[in-house]
């Protein structure tokens, strides 16, 4: 099977000569669902954001073997979705139909088909009744799913979720989970969500200091970085059963 | 909140809000127009300016009590030069001043409430107002609320923290600290946006959706009203 | 100071409603390379952040608080091209969305504001923004809003707004305190925002246009001369305005129905003319002097 995604030795150093990324090699697979966690400042978003050439660094990277150079970058933002943290920076335009309009119109749609393809996806996450609304109206959780459905109007192969349930009340969040379940595309979620990461794939890749240190089933690195909330449980009652 | 009403009145469906936005701005203009260059004692035209305004609202199917109460916002500012004016000798002026002046506030809210701001704004692009400026308009009033909400909690923030109290100087500064985060937040929202929209294929140009479509019936409605309007003031 | 619509008279509102279009055209033309759809997010982004900033109480003495109007900052800030595209859109909408100022009005306070009070705010930050910047900054902020209070007072007076003369000198020393509320305000704001990141508001660049430093110091020179005339001799004004026929004499106006359709036409016209020939010439003045001065001074 041909990866989606292939990375290999990436460097990248912000203006100011922080280094963000240093020597990353990752590999995804058709359908595959990979958490990315790690400390925040690990580099997790930044190495997101150089799949879809927002931020170039150097080193190789193919996306379903298209190498991300400047040629390349409409093919490849066509093919991979990302969700950004913050939804009010990603759903810009006035109402919710403009903005999920908005990639397949900058993908060469006419507007009738961009209104149909936008209709579509609102309907698939279920907010079709928000059509007219201004973004400012909505909730996270339906900020966050109208997000979702402009990026899937686009129909891509990859997605890449920046940390989705931040600002999620559970109720969205499961909301949000069941819809990313339905979903065959390959996925890369940054999170810091264990339980929401587990849910959705097996494999995880952890991030320190800019360096992928550790790349494989997703209970052995929570345990391994002690990155879940309960393993840190029984150290807490012990150290409150010892002051007491 | 004021902008939460209109955005609600605009939203809704009426012969008045199916009309071409670009008939409505003609309309608006020849009304502000003929207004302005009406006298103040020029009795029949202000009826008829009122009657026409009245049934706009109804036929729009806004709350006229809601409508009119709003544009009464107007009236401190124009009866304050109203009552000035008036002791200067002038009365008749001072009159004008404040009836001109609320039909004015009047029609450019019935515009708004019957027209959604992305409608209101196309129409002005294809009446002539530069693309930039338009697109500008999108983007800020989309973020107005969003920043402005950031800005109140700020606010409470350093009240949380005593702001209220202590020298004026000091208090200055921390007002301008906190306008100065605004406004770091805004510039840095706005590199968001810009990685938003690439990761989304935006090539470079922002194309606007939908077509206004200018019909028989919008031609009709502003042939009639501006021909009302125009009559009642020369006549 | 957003002048609703129907307090100034005909000719005056037309006029600068005219000067503002041509204004604002020249603007877009002139900084075209600057505002690429790129860019447009991050100044929409400003408008509503000044927009919000306005909201912001700043505490000034007992009782009392002023606001940020922001001409200067976004001059400073954006560059003064954009700044003025900026302040248009920012009273575009608080007429049509907020009707706080008059449609018809709008050229009249797009051109005492986002013009006349953005080039006059960035005036002083381009002369002496290098060497003095703080003294640079408070200039911009105190000038920009006399220049956009004076100038909206002369509009009232020479369309015949009938204004007792205390009440004048009352409203030009709110405008001078309000101004010196805004210079202390840009300038701290700037001050905090060097402290967040040198990067937001840089030095102006040297070799800008000149033009821009012409129209700034007449922005400058037609808001001082205002001020000056509008608290010595406020009749002047109302004289000057009855004199070229601008101003909006008594209601018991004649009635239309006496002229026939040349008359009425030719009557209208030649006050608008008349209004419109009169601001032009002031406004072609005070460039042309700004011009040499500007021109003197760099060489």
């Amino acid at each position: 099977m041909k990866p989606v995604i292939e990375v290999r030795d990436l460097h990248f150093s912000y203006a100011d000569g922080t280094l963000a990324l240093d020597g990353v090699n990752f590999t995804l697979y058709p359908g595959e669902t990979v958490a990315l966690l790690g400390a925040n400042g690990s580099g997790k978003t930044t190495f997101a954001l150089q799949l879809n050439g927002i931020l170039q660094g150097a080193g190789s990277i193919e996306v379903c073997g298209l190498p991300v150079i400047k040629e390349n970058l409409p093919a490849i933002r066509s093919k991979i979705g990302m969700v950004f943290q913050d939804s009010d920076e990603q759903l810009f335009m006035p109402t919710v139909l403009e903005d999920v309009a908005f990639g397949p119109l900058n993908q060469g749609c006419n507007p009738d088909e961009a209104v149909a393809r936008a209709g579509a996806t609102l309907q698939q996450v279920g907010m079709e009744h928000a059509l007219s609304k201004a973004p400012y109206h909505l909730s996270a959780g339906e900020k966050r799913k109208v997000a979702l459905a402009g990026v899937l109007a686009m129909r891509p192969e990859i997605l890449v979720l920046d940390e989705p349930t931040t600002f999620l009340d559970p109720p969205a969040q499961h909301n949000l989970l069941h819809l990313l379940q339905d979903l065959p595309q390959a996925k890369l979620i940054v999170t810091h969500d264990m339980m929401f990461a587990r849910a959705l794939g097996r494999r995880a890749a952890f991030f320190e200091r800019g360096k992928l240190v550790a790349d494989g089933p997703i209970d052995e690195i929570i345990g391994r970085f002690q990155w879940d909330y309960s393993a840190f449980d029984a150290a807490l009652r012990y150290s409150a059963q010892r002051r007491l | 909140m004021h902008h939460v009403l209109i955005d609600h009145w605009s939203q809704g469906s009426s012969p008045l809000h199916a009309r071409d936005p670009r008939a409505k701005i003609l309309v608006l203009l020849i009304f502000l127009i003929v207004l302005a260059t009406t006298p103040a004692n020029a009795f029949v035209t202000l009826v008829i300016d009122i009657a026409v305004l009245t049934s706009g609202v109804l036929l729009a199917g806004l709350p006229p009590v809601g409508l009119f109460l709003r544009a009464a916002a107007i009236l401190p500012f124009s009866l304050t030069f109203a009552l000035i004016t008036w002791l200067a000798g002038d009365l008749w002026r001072a009159v004008g001043l404040v009836e001109k002046s609320y039909l004015s506030t009047a029609a450019v809210l019935l515009l708004v409430g019957t027209t959604p701001l992305t409608r209101l704004l196309g129409a002005l692009e294809a009446l002539g107002v530069p693309r930039v400026l338009v697109l500008l308009a999108q983007f800020l009033y989309r973020y107005l609320f969003v920043i402005s909400e950031q800005a109140q909690h700020l606010r409470l923030a350093a009240a949380c923290r005593g702001g209220s109290a202590g020298p004026p100087r000091s208090r200055l500064q921390a007002a301008a600290g906190a306008i100065a985060v605004l406004f770091a937040r805004s510039y840095y929202r706005a590199e968001g946006i810009h990685r938003a929209m690439l990761a989304r294929g935006f090539g470079g140009r922002l194309s606007l959706l939908n077509p206004l479509r200018f019909g028989a019936r919008d031609a009709a409605f502003t042939a009639t009203i501006g021909l009302l309007l125009v009559l009642a003031r020369v006549q | 100071m957003h002048i609703p619509d129907n307090f100034l008279s005909t000719p005056v509102w037309a006029a600068l409603d005219g000067v503002s279009i041509a204004a604002i055209g020249l603007t877009i033309r002139r900084a075209g390379r600057e505002l690429p759809d790129t860019r447009i997010p991050l100044l929409g982004v400003m408008g509503a952040f000044v927009f919000a900033a306005q909201m912001i109480n700043f505490p000034v003495g007992p009782g009392t608080s002023g606001h940020l109007v922001g001409g200067a900052l976004l001059a400073c800030a954006l560059g003064p091209a954009p700044a003025v595209l900026v302040m248009t859109t920012i009273l575009a909408t608080q007429a049509f969305v907020f009707q706080d100022g008059g449609v018809l009005a709008l050229g009249a306070n797009v051109f005492n504001m986002a013009v006349l009070g953005v080039l006059a705010g960035y005036l002083p930050f381009r002369l002496i923004g290098a060497t003095r910047r703080g003294l640079a900054i408070f200039s911009g902020g105190f000038l920009s809003v006399l220049a956009s209070g004076s100038l909206a007072l002369s509009e009232l007076l020479i369309s015949g707004v009938r204004m007792p003369r205390p009440l004048i000198i009352t409203s030009l020393g709110f405008f001078a305190v309000n101004a010196l509320i805004e210079g202390a305000i840009t300038v701290s704001v700037i001050q905090a925002l060097d402290k967040l990141n040198p990067g937001f508001v840089q030095k102006p660049a040297a070799a800008r246009s000149r033009v821009l430093a012409a129209l700034g110091a007449a922005g400058l020179a037609l808001g001082v001369a205002g001020f000056l005339i509008a608290s010595s001799a406020p009749d002047a004004i109302q004289n000057l305005g009855q004199t070229l026929g601008i101003s909006e004499k008594s209601g018991f106006q004649t009635p239309m129905a006496n002229y026939t359709a040349g008359n009425f036409e030719s009557a209208w016209l030649r006050r608008a003319t008349a209004g419109l020939t009169g601001l032009l010439l002031i406004w072609a003045v005070c460039a042309a002097g700004a011009r040499m001065i500007a021109r003197r001074r760099s060489a």
